[in-house]
């Protein structure tokens, strides 16, 4: 069977992770390479960078990061972060990335995901959608979530998908650093109306989380960054317990 | 593993030999080989690239790379001028994804006649409940045929994939088979040919596994 998987992101910014890590054996935990050296070997499945550099300038350290990366690991690895033109996404391909992440770019000029999916295959592109509930309806936030658009991020979900994406990764910005879970009831809705992988994140605080997430909605992956940097959840302890909740896992 | 599965016809491939070593790499400009470059580089395996007829007799063994649209990737290869040449090959050569795709008789992406060095055809995903195309993400292979490309690698171990494509199930060809939807080809093997749908370099300890068997095969 296909299995279910488990997604560390990181966060980068001028070619070093910032959030916090406690690994006891990292040597150098702002290193994305030892990290996710680290992870690749404690079973992550795939691997998401998140850039948030903030100049032009400082993206350049980013394509060497990848090809250090590309160079160590031997799990698929998506770059996300500051995506606006083919160029981009080339350089990043030909360092080694898997997959590229786009999200504001896409909904600024959503033209984009036609081109990238043209140029590299709709395997390449997952476009990362923040969503938040105003009112009683979803809406695509920008911006980290802090600046609301007036798209519905169902809507949005299938556009994209209906443009090229080949993978959908949404994150919902009201469970996101709650630590209470993930969003089961909007992952069911919107993983029910695309036919392309879903992947969960925002939320995550426990193990049960990761259960729940699998066995409430039928979502291909779930991402998290905190709870496996703290090394709060450890990887293979949370692969052990899906497994005993009859979720298929890589071993 | 069944008597009937066993090809008589299966010859085992040449040894390398007049003083060829190490893996060639069809380069043909269909998808980027820097990971697949890395993973060997990693594993201490010898490789260089293969741009003309007259590079191949440097190696003894080659693989066949490619992502993306395989009717795109045939038009290039054959662009290259190398197609004779590649059916020709007596010795190892793996296709890996899109590569592998090119081995066989025909694909519906582009509607396009591909190798022909497998008389099996690579066809689309049907839309089924359930089941998202791309197929993405790590999936069990099960080989079915005793062949040293999976020595040291357990039955259903875990792959990388992602393809929205796939090469039918045939009991002649298919060395091991994955299910998704239906049973498909997650291999093939051929007299010296072979061919993964899955992406060895992307696949973990068994992946390297693979690719440190294909060196030696």
């Amino acid at each position: 069977m296909l299995a279910k998987r488990i997604i560390p992101c990181l966060d980068v910014k001028d070619g070093r992770t910032v959030k916090g890590v406690n690994f006891v054996d990292l040597r150098d935990a702002g290193d994305p390479v030892e990290l996710a050296w680290n992870y690749s070997q404690q079973g992550a499945d795939e691997l998401v960078f998140l850039d948030i550099s903030a100049t032009v300038e400082k993206r350049k350290t980013l394509v060497e990061l990848v090809k250090a990366v590309a160079r160590q690991i031997n799990i698929p690895f998506t770059i996300g972060g500051g995506i606006t033109e083919i160029a981009d996404a080339d350089a990043l391909l030909n360092a080694g990335a898997d997959k590229i992440s786009i999200n504001s770019a896409a909904v600024r000029n959503p033209a984009l995901i036609d081109e990238l999916a043209k140029a590299f295959g709709v395997q390449f592109v997952i476009v990362a959608v923040d969503t938040r509930v105003m009112g009683d309806k979803n809406i695509v936030h920008l911006n980290g979530g802090r600046l609301p658009t007036e798209r519905q991020t169902l809507e949005w979900i299938l556009e994209a998908e209906s443009r090229g994406a080949g993978e959908i990764l949404l994150t919902s910005m009201d469970h996101d650093g709650t630590k209470a879970g993930f969003d089961n009831g909007f992952l069911t809705q919107v993983n029910n109306a695309v036919n392309i992988p879903v992947i969960a994140s925002g939320g995550a605080g426990s193990v049960q989380h990761f259960v729940d997430v699998f066995q409430q909605t039928n979502v291909d992956a779930a991402l998290a960054a905190s709870v496996f940097h703290y090394g709060e959840i450890l990887i293979p302890d949370l692969k052990t317990i899906l497994r005993e909740n009859n979720i298929e896992v890589r071993v | 593993m069944t008597e009937s599965n066993n090809n008589a016809n299966q010859k085992l491939p040449l040894q390398g030999a007049g003083g060829a070593s190490g893996i060639g790499i069809i380069r043909y400009g269909a998808g980027n080989i820097f990971s697949l470059t890395a993973t060997l580089e990693r594993l201490g395996i010898a490789y260089g690239m293969v741009n003309t007829e007259a590079d191949l007799d440097q190696y003894d063994r080659y693989i066949i790379p490619g992502v993306g649209h395989a009717g795109a990737a045939m038009h290039k290869l054959e662009s290259t001028g190398l197609v004779p040449a590649i059916k020709a090959l007596e010795k190892p050569t793996l296709g890996i994804c899109v590569g592998m795709q090119l081995l066989t008789s025909y694909s519906q992406e582009g509607d396009c006649n591909l190798l022909d060095l497998f008389p099996m055809k690579t066809l689309k995903f049907p839309q089924t409940d359930g089941f998202k195309v791309p197929h993405t993400g790590w999936n069990q292979v099960f080989p079915e045929k005793e062949n040293p490309l999976f020595a040291n690698i357990p039955t259903g171990s875990h792959f990388y994939f992602v393809h929205s494509y796939f090469i039918e199930y045939e009991p002649l060809f298919t060395l091991s088979s994955t299910n998704y939807i239906h049973p498909f080809s997650a291999s093939i093997w051929r007299d010296n040919f072979y061919g993964v749908q899955f992406h060895p370099e992307k696949s973990g300890a068994y992946g390297e596994q693979l690719l440190t068997n294909f060196s030696q095969i």
